[in-house]
């Protein structure tokens, strides 16, 4: 299997005994096929056990090893050495505090989350004995996509939006709502809409799209946000030009 | 060190737990529940799992098929009164999920879709793409997320059960972020922490499965049951170990030698099925333990293939075609495109047998009890023998969900009219904790680097409690990880600072894993027999005469453990054979 040398430069810092954050390089010697997770992997086994980042399952649907790596998010474990050239430089994920060395803290995602209620609510709660709701593959398309967010955050430190205005509820959980508004089985939108179509909400974001370029599930948080967009325009238009539109 | 009172502990935000908290709160919204995990919940390993969860609900199926494919699946060793249980609680848990919103493929008429799996009769998986796993993980913690009742303590590590008057009363835990310890004080406690398969180097679990939950029991004085059954998933990428889920074989994938033979039809799999037909508990729907040894056996007569990777075997998807695969496996086609670069749209994939799943556990009965008073425990951590001696592929989501809820009920059963703590008593012990981490702080006299010990525990755990067995192995694996776990004591921490320190959450992970892997050993050596996932050269017969029994395995300290048995219970299916030909009856 070939080999090749790998240098990292890594952001280090522990606030227990660093005033400020500074810059560490290692050199390990990898498999060609492995990712930079692997690299940092083989350092904290056989270099430098006190270096400290999140990871778990390797292969790309727990959203652990959310970093920067060479400026761009990506999860270590889906970041491939193949395609990285020269000193590979490693950074804790943008737009949040760091607790220590790539670990970073998530209170601030985590909260906006549970803000915009992301469960279903349903018209009228049903018992078990009533069975399934029916819902059509069709149905199931509309927010499916959507479903597939694993919170890995890659997007806030994309979005250069959250980055300038840290109250704008951002893309992830944004797009949650959007999954739970689109299910048929859902009856919770106007709840929803109190906080996704407000200023902090769907209004804030720019429409840059680099949520969308950057998100390891494909989920697309951009059309989203951009669906969310124009049903709040057709709401407002709703009620505000047709009134009787919206009895 | 700061106090939390509450009423119900959780240790573990996977499937389990989070189902338990969800229970607790609707059942009783007066109650406050802590939910403690070392990850935020949706890093959990359940995200991982792929395939699917079984539960009957199509007419041509029954609750009695269902059993019987468990029970014969678990080669006789699962508690029949705890199968007929959960059959019927299955399918009740399902529509559970769904109507808290879990995206369950459908069939045309909107009705829920099941597609087939090894070992099982009927058509009754229940699933989401190939990211069931993830998707039930997902509905469960979003759906919590409306309980104010429950209080999560994302990333804090658990370290101690609290065990005074004979129950248990609380937990000692760590926040990650701050290094400071806390005790829960709660008036009954539920482990929801998951398996130990990390204590394998070749494992489709995560980094996060080191068996902590286990350990904490077991270190309490509660049994740990059945650890020799450790489960190999016939299909998992040779480089990286990730899972490529049973669904494969179950859309109508087949295995195939370097010969371009469907070995399978050698081991008592065959006749031959047409390929794309899959046809259920037969051939490449075989379970999971038979799978796995017919590779061993295919390695020894030299007809794997060699890769740069190792020896492996081909799994080949092609005559399913683009569009199935997209629509019914993409995390997989995926999985294969950038780990290993093979288009499974176009090429067979090679694979090899992979460390996925514990049968065994904490042990409890079907109410999710430990014999410790107090103490609960749900989903793989427990061993409430639902899976016997070899666990079918999709009863594991549905056990976490099933026994989740009832670990939940149990424990509210159990705080009515509890006598108060002592609290000066809990303190005591919660002080304990806490010179055992102050000694790992300031041990002075260390010798032992944790990687270098990990690494034996794991070489030891591959070459003598593999998929094959046997006496010397054996007795080499009991006295390697004995001797690991004295050398254990003289661990380094080289990390002393308090924030976020990895370096001792490894330390502490590695000693949950030793004390699983001596009851895994310990509890091989002594099963003289062949069952299920636990096979051994020199006895290849079931022995139903001597070991119809669950092993019990109790920690003696730094002893060699205490085994004990528990009988099967066996309430309507006597132990007869796993017939997996296609052409019986």
């Amino acid at each position: 299997m070939k080999q090749r040398l790998v240098q990292l430069e890594v952001l280090r810092y522990n606030p227990d005994t660093d005033s400020e954050a500074s810059f560490q390089r290692y050199e390990v010697v990898c498999q060609d096929e492995w990712v930079v997770l692997d690299a940092l992997n083989k350092v904290k086994e056989s270099i430098d056990p006190t270096l400290n980042y999140r990871w778990s399952c390797h292969m790309a649907v727990c959203g652990s090893c959310g970093m920067m790596i060479n400026g761009e998010p990506k999860l270590a474990c889906h970041a491939f050495l193949r395609d990285y050239e020269g000193v590979i430089r490693i950074e804790p994920l943008a737009h949040f505090p760091i607790e220590r060395d790539l670990v970073t803290a998530p209170d601030d995602f985590m909260e906006k989350l549970k803000r915009v209620k992301p469960y279903l609510i349903p018209q009228q709660k049903r018992s078990l004995d009533e069975g399934e709701n029916r819902q059509t593959p069709a149905q199931l398309m509309k927010f499916r996509q959507y479903s597939m967010c694993i919170n890995c955050m890659l997007c806030y430190a994309a979005c250069p939006e959250y980055g300038l205005t840290p109250k704008f509820i951002g893309p992830a959980a944004l797009t949650l709502a959007h999954r739970y508004n689109q299910d048929s089985r859902d009856a919770g939108r106007a709840e929803r809409q109190e906080v996704a179509a407000t200023h902090e909400g769907v209004w804030e974001c720019t429409f840059v799209g680099a949520c969308s370029e950057v998100c390891p599930a494909h989920v697309d948080p951009a059309s989203a946000l951009q669906q969310m967009k124009i049903s709040s325009s057709i709401d407002w238009l709703k009620e505000h030009l047709m009134p009787w539109g919206s009895k | 060190m700061e106090t939390i009172s509450t009423d119900v502990a959780i240790i573990g935000a996977g499937g389990a737990g989070l189902r338990a908290a969800i229970a607790l709160a609707e059942t009783d919204p007066t109650l406050r529940i802590a939910l403690i995990s070392k990850v935020y919940p949706m890093r959990s390993h359940t995200c991982a799992a792929e395939g699917g969860a079984a539960g009957v609900i199509k007419p041509d199926d029954s609750f009695d098929f269902h059993f019987h494919d468990t029970v014969g699946g678990g080669d006789w060793l699962s508690d029949q009164d705890c199968v007929e249980y959960f059959v019927k609680e299955a399918p009740k848990e399902l529509l559970q999920l769904e109507h808290w919103g879990c995206p369950w493929n459908r069939a045309a008429d909107g009705s829920v879709a099941v597609r087939p799996f090894g070992g099982m009769k009927k058509q009754r998986t229940w699933f989401a793409a190939d990211k069931s796993g993830f998707h039930i993980l997902h509905t469960l913690f979003q759906t919590s997320l409306q309980f104010p009742s429950i209080t999560r303590y994302d990333e804090y590590f658990a370290l101690d059960l609290l065990v005074d008057d004979g129950r248990c009363q609380g937990v000692t835990a760590m926040e990650m972020r701050s290094g400071q310890l806390r005790q829960f004080h709660a008036k009954a406690v539920i482990i929801a922490g998951g398996g130990a398969g990390r204590m394998f180097p070749f494992s489709t679990n995560g980094a996060i499965k080191t068996g902590d939950g286990m350990a904490m029991a077991y270190r309490a004085g509660a049994p740990l049951k059945d650890m020799e059954f450790i489960q190999y998933h016939p299909t998992g990428l040779p480089n990286t170990g990730s899972l490529l889920t049973e669904a494969c074989r179950g859309e109508g994938g087949i295995l195939v030698n370097k010969h371009g033979r469907r070995y399978l039809q050698d081991y008592g799999m065959g006749p031959e099925t047409p390929v794309g037909q899959p046809q259920l508990k037969t051939m490449e729907l075989g379970p999971r333990d038979r799978l796995s040894q017919a590779y061993w056996h295919e390695l020894q007569k030299g007809n794997t293939v060699s890769t740069q990777w190792g020896e492996c075997v081909l799994l080949d998807m092609r005559h399913l075609g683009e569009r199935k695969i997209h629509e019914r496996l993409p995390l997989v086609q995926e999985l294969a495109a950038s780990y290993l670069g093979v288009d499974i749209v176009r090429e067979p994939v090679p694979i090899r047998p992979v460390v996925h799943y514990m049968m065994g556990g904490i042990s409890t009965n079907t109410r999710a009890a430990t014999p410790l008073p107090g103490l609960f425990a749900a989903g793989e951590c427990a061993c409430v023998s639902l899976n016997g001696a070899n666990r079918l592929g999709s009863n594991s989501l549905v056990e976490l969900l099933v026994f989740g809820r009832s670990a939940a009920l149990s424990a509210i059963e159990h705080i009515q009219g509890l006598p108060a703590a002592d609290t000066a008593a809990l303190n005591a012990r919660a002080e304990e904790t806490q010179m055992r981490i102050r000694e790992l702080f300031s041990r002075s006299d260390g010798t032992e680097s944790m990687s270098g010990l990990r690494k034996e525990m794991m070489d030891t755990m591959e070459k003598n409690v593999g998929i094959y067995r046997n006496e010397e192995g054996l007795q080499e694996g009991v006295a390697k990880i004995h001797e690991l776990r004295e050398r254990y004591r003289r661990v380094i921490l080289t990390d002393k600072t308090n924030v976020f320190n990895t370096d001792l959450f490894q330390v502490l992970e590695l000693g949950s894993m030793l004390d699983c892997a001596e009851a895994v050993t310990v509890g091989a050596l002594a099963r003289k027999e062949s069952r299920g996932a636990h096979q051994r050269l020199d006895h290849v017969e079931r022995d139903d005469k001597n070991y119809l029994r669950h092993t019990m395995v109790y920690r003696q300290g730094q002893e060699a453990p205490r085994v004990d048995y528990l009988d099967v219970v066996i309430t309507k299916s006597p132990p007869g054979v796993r017939d997996y030909s296609g052409d019986h009856k």
